[in-house]
């Protein structure tokens, strides 16, 4: 049992800092946090740190070299998303990346893999996945959008919802049914849709905490080549079930509550009268910070058995589970040292930590939702992971 | 990072597991809540001949010079087995003081015998102040020589009733002071309470008791803080074995046990409890690790105390809700006596609060984050 890390990982650790240093404007963790950036210099920051990321090699760490990334461990993928998470980095691989890069490498054709793989490994394309519909939120597989085969076309119509990065993004790699009869399962392909084909209508929506990266993505009548299919015809939910092997330690949310603490821990120190006036609160720091230290082990177990060749599937669970519970207490706390200020929005005269609590407080309400609900982890736990009977 | 086991600890866990199967079973630890003296002196012997009791003892006094790392896995697979007797009464609270602060007579005439299951030891630290800090230690003592005389009461102290030897913390003017007292003297009184969870916690009265210095007067607490550290971090070890099994009798009765005809484990009220279970056990485990690693590599001092803290706070009250759900899955033979899961419900409460529960070291915590 070793809690440390090796030497090359701790120098993957020091140069990826000094990598972040470098690339962000010297306060940006503190004013994204603040929500004191505008969006054209978050767009402007996240593509210059896109580049450099590529030019580093490092936008596709985790894929094999052969697709133009650096092959890294699972552990030091892990430290890549708890680094960048607890700078607030913007930009980087995205979907393109984590989801849709490794199910090309998997399922796509010669051709797919050439076309798509090095231009997201240079950081050329953005991708957002288009698989989660309105009347079918954690029940993925009722999906109604539809792609009729037509000569050697796909005509795609439906629409998707809850879309990350979709307004960014050059190609969406969508899920839609392909077959009607049989199981609901049995029925869906992967396509490729580029996102200007005419047609695809991209409409951000307006979410609790005003952050707009998240859209509904409507398909009318959107034509794409049959060569478009990633994979075979009707296989594409078990080739969405098949896990990539990327790292699954869930760790960012556990770095992004640390870094939130340690905010409310030094904001305490310089006010005494937060915690004077509410003694309480002081256990709740201390409650926190225990829970980020568990949280940290319970993730980094994760990326330490797929790094001896496990596929740990109820500890991804586990950890994604705790990870994003943890995001909300550490929400409440704050909101709850702050006391009657913490309701004050940014803007406010009489907001403290300059209303960024109030934001982080609505913002966290989604993180027991996107990914996956906490009871849809609750369930795959217990009957994946415990063996307990499904209904 | 690697948070598995070495090949000595596979091995280690897995005899114990075995041997505890076979030796320790439900029915042995049902029998010694009755028994008078709360422990089996053939299991004790049987213990011994593995070593266990000389686990950390150094090999020049009769041990086996295994680290605390090695122990916390010993540990946990005891409070797996809910195993009843003064095992961290001896190892805790009289080797690890001994190793710590003994002369090297107290450590040849002590040691092995203790490794070779001859002595019983206990710690003698809490009082009726119910304190786990330097503060609470108000038992007097007096100090001549190497030889200390006593006067207080101690109180919650684990298996005395068949101690052979206390290590007493006690206050001269000098501050805390430790004696080695052996148990069957005039001016020692012990008195066995009634507990919860039925183990043989005592109250120990000193009268004019004699005892031998161990380590020099005044020097009792520095002493006993990286005994108070190991022996917290041993607590949670065998939290977590015991939160361990707590949950899979508990998944495993919600297999079988079938209502409304069917599984009470199909239902997800039943299935979300169980996630919530294992995430907790797997989340006190390893805190509890890092506790244990911190200690048995000598990271900085700071970072120890603090990974100490946090595995005991953390522990005292993940395992809490876990049993909670062991009881609730259960339902109504739960809270019968004649059903197994009790016995660790019960036994959970008093590792919570032994050596400090969630709030005293959410406190220390507190404090250590500077605010």
């Amino acid at each position: 049992m070793e809690f440390t890390f090796t030497p090359e990982e701790e120098r993957f650790r020091h140069e990826l800092r000094a990598f972040l240093a470098a690339q962000l404007p010297a306060d940006w963790s503190e004013r994204d946090f603040l929500g004191d950036v505008s969006r054209d210099e978050q767009r402007g920051v996240d593509d210059a740190v896109t580049r450099a990321l590529a030019g580093k090699g490092w936008l596709a760490l985790p894929w094999a070299k052969q697709y133009g990334g650096l092959g890294a461990g699972h552990v030091q993928q892990a430290i890549y998303t708890e680094e960048t998470a607890y700078m607030r980095m913007p930009g980087g691989g995205g979907a393109g990346v984590a989801s849709v890069g490794p199910s090309i490498q998997r399922f796509g054709s010669r051709a797919q893999q050439e076309q798509y793989l090095p231009r997201i490994a240079a950081g050329l394309d953005r991708w957002c996945t288009l698989t989660v519909e309105d009347d079918a939120g954690s029940d993925v597989a009722a999906m109604q959008t539809r792609a009729v085969r037509d000569g050697d076309e796909y005509v795609i119509s439906g629409a998707k919802t809850w879309v990350s990065g979709a307004e960014r993004a050059t190609y969406g790699l969508l899920a839609a049914r392909t077959d009607a009869k049989g199981a609901p399962q049995d029925g869906i392909s992967t396509i490729i849709v580029p996102m200007d084909a005419p047609g695809v209508t991209v409409r951000p929506l307006d979410t609790l905490a005003g952050e707009r990266d998240l859209s509904e993505v409507i398909f009318e009548d959107v034509r794409v080549p049959v060569q478009h299919m990633v994979g075979r015809e009707n296989a594409g939910w078990y080739q969405m079930q098949t896990a990539s092997d990327l790292e699954r330690s869930g760790v960012g949310a556990i770095s992004t509550a640390k870094a939130n603490i340690e905010r409310l821990v030094e904001a305490a120190r310089d006010d005494d009268s937060l915690i004077g006036r509410n003694p309480s609160a002081r256990y709740e720091l201390a409650d926190r910070w225990i829970e980020i230290q568990v949280g940290f082990n319970v993730s980094y177990r994760v990326p330490h058995l797929q790094a001896q060749g496990q596929q740990p599937d109820q500890e991804a669970h586990e950890a994604k589970l705790y990870g994003s519970e943890l995001t909300q207490r550490v929400a409440n706390t704050g909101m709850h040292l702050l006391g009657l200020a913490a309701q004050a929005a940014p803007g406010s005269r009489y907001a403290k930590l300059a209303g960024a609590f109030s934001q982080e407080y609505l913002r966290a309400t989604a993180a027991t939702v996107a990914g996956g609900t906490s009871e849809i982890q609750r369930n795959l736990i217990a009957q994946r992971g415990l063996g307990l009977p499904r209904d | 990072m690697d948070l598995g086991l070495n090949e000595q600890q596979e091995l280690l866990k897995n005899a114990a597991r075995e041997f505890l199967e076979n030796e320790c079973p439900e029915s042995h630890v049902r029998e010694m809540e009755e028994d008078e003296r709360g422990y089996s002196p053939v299991l004790w012997g049987q213990m011994a001949e593995q070593g266990w009791q000389g686990l950390l003892i150094p090999e020049q006094y009769g041990g086996v010079g295994f680290d605390f790392l090695d122990l916390t896995v010993l540990l946990e697979e005891i409070g797996r087995a809910l195993v009843p007797g003064p095992y961290m009464s001896t190892v805790l609270g009289g080797a690890v003081p001994i190793i710590e602060g003994g002369s090297e007579d107290q450590k040849n005439e002590f040691l092995p015998k203790i490794a070779s299951g001859e002595l019983i030891f206990t710690l003698a630290l809490t009082e009726p102040s119910a304190r786990f800090d330097e503060q609470g230690v108000q038992c007097a003592a007096t100090v001549s020589g190497n030889d200390v005389t006593l006067n207080g009461t101690k109180l919650f102290v684990s298996d005395a009733n068949v101690a052979d030897y206390m290590v007493v913390a006690a206050r001269t003017g000098k501050g805390v002071t430790l004696a080695i007292v052996a148990k069957d003297q005039p001016g020692v009184t012990v008195t066995q309470l009634q507990t919860i969870a039925r183990d043989k916690q005592c109250e120990v009265v000193l009268k004019d008791a004699k005892g031998q210095l161990l380590g020099a007067e005044g020097a009792g607490w520095a002493i006993l803080e990286p005994v108070i550290q190991k022996y917290t971090v041993a607590e949670a070890a065998y939290l977590v074995g015991l939160a361990q099994m707590d949950f899979e009798i508990s998944v495993d009765y919600a297999k079988e046990r079938v209502q409304f005809g069917r599984p009470i484990g199909s239902f997800q009220a039943i299935q979300h409890k169980c996630a919530d279970m294992v995430t907790d056990v797997d989340g006190s485990r390893f805190i509890t690790y890092k506790a244990a690693w911190c200690i048995a590599s000598g990271q900085p001092a700071a970072d120890t105390q603090m990974a100490v803290n946090m595995a005991k706070a953390w522990t005292s009250e993940s395992t809490r809700r876990v049993v909670a759900h062991g009881q609730q899955i259960h339902g109504g033979i739960g809270f019968t006596k004649d059903y197994k899961i009790q016995l660790f419900y019960r036994r959970q409460k008093r590792a919570e609060l032994a050596f400090g529960d969630a709030d005293h070291h959410r406190e220390l915590v507190a404090q250590q984050l500077g605010i």
